[in-house]
């Protein structure tokens, strides 16, 4: 069955995260992330920045809410039980703070398909209060026996 | 903060998941897929249990580049090939070159293996060392 490519460029409705002191801390101990800035916000302002500052892998935790609704879309067809997470790309702005507020907007890249796989990207753009983009995440999903 | 160099490896980050990692990385992520974190339910779908957050080993990579270059800041982009799969309690080695050092900026090819498995393959860092 070939793949459903009518979907591409599709975008879907923004997702807004509210980033937490503690919640950023958490994800550093899960990540095992020592260094100071993201877990003690004295030694966060001592080098400058009002708050602790999110490790750059925190992207998964704002952005990702904006991923799920094109990988359960109809639309799409995307069989996610046979899906597995074959790359990841994050390209990012200025650094995130716990109080910031970033809204996520995802789209559609592409959709193709190659030797029996269906290939799914999906990019999530994530801006600061400010309207900085704080990052850029291309998510690429494989879908086998298309 | 190492000095890098062209042509030369950047520090190892080497790290082994205990037994209930992926269990607090869900909690800290919001990925919940029972893969990650319920052993009966990854071996019912064919996998050997359950199996690390791609994401996580990730974050292992970026730390790797992050602490080589000084500071999270200076991470500007990470791309990664999810490849094979990670488990807990056995240990993640992140290794790392660094390809192209031009006017502070630095493109770092990196992996990560488990076991001398890859499980991170073909990534690659750019860091920018002069903020």
């Amino acid at each position: 069955m070939p793949v459903n490519t009518k979907a591409i460029g599709k975008t879907y409705p923004p997702v807004v995260y509210a980033v937490g002191r503690e919640k950023i801390r958490e994800y550093a101990r899960a990540v095992g992330e020592t260094n100071p800035l993201h877990l003690d916000v004295e030694a966060a302002r001592a080098a400058g920045y009002d708050d602790v500052v999110a490790p750059p892998m925190f992207a998964v935790v704002y952005s990702a809410p904006a991923v799920g609704p094109p990988i359960f879309d109809p639309e799409i067809e995307l069989n996610f039980a046979m899906m597995v997470h074959g790359g990841q790309e994050f390209v990012w702005g200025p650094p995130v703070l716990a109080g910031d507020e970033i809204t996520t907007t995802a789209n559609v890249k592409d959709i193709s398909e190659q030797d029996g796989r269906g290939y799914y990207v999906f990019e999530s753009i994530s801006t600061n209060q400010r309207g900085e983009q704080v990052c850029r995440g291309t998510w690429t999903n494989i879908v086998r026996g298309v | 903060m190492a000095e890098l160099h062209a042509g030369e490896q950047i520090p190892e980050v080497r790290v082994t998941p205990d037994k209930y990692l992926t269990v607090r990385y869900a909690g800290a992520s919001g990925d919940f897929n029972p893969i990650h974190i319920d052993e009966e339910f990854a071996r019912a779908v064919g996998l050997p249990g359950r199996i690390l957050h791609g994401l996580w080993t990730m974050a292992q990579v970026a730390r790797a580049q992050t602490e080589a270059a000084g500071g999270p800041e200076h991470l500007k982009r990470l791309s990664v090939q999810f490849r094979g799969m990670g488990v807990p309690e056995q240990e993640v080695v992140v290794s790392g070159t660094v390809r192209e050092l031009t006017d502070g900026h630095a493109v770092i090819d990196t992996v990560a293996e488990q076991a001398g498995k890859q499980i991170i393959r073909n990534a690659q860092a750019e860091l920018e060392l002069e903020l």
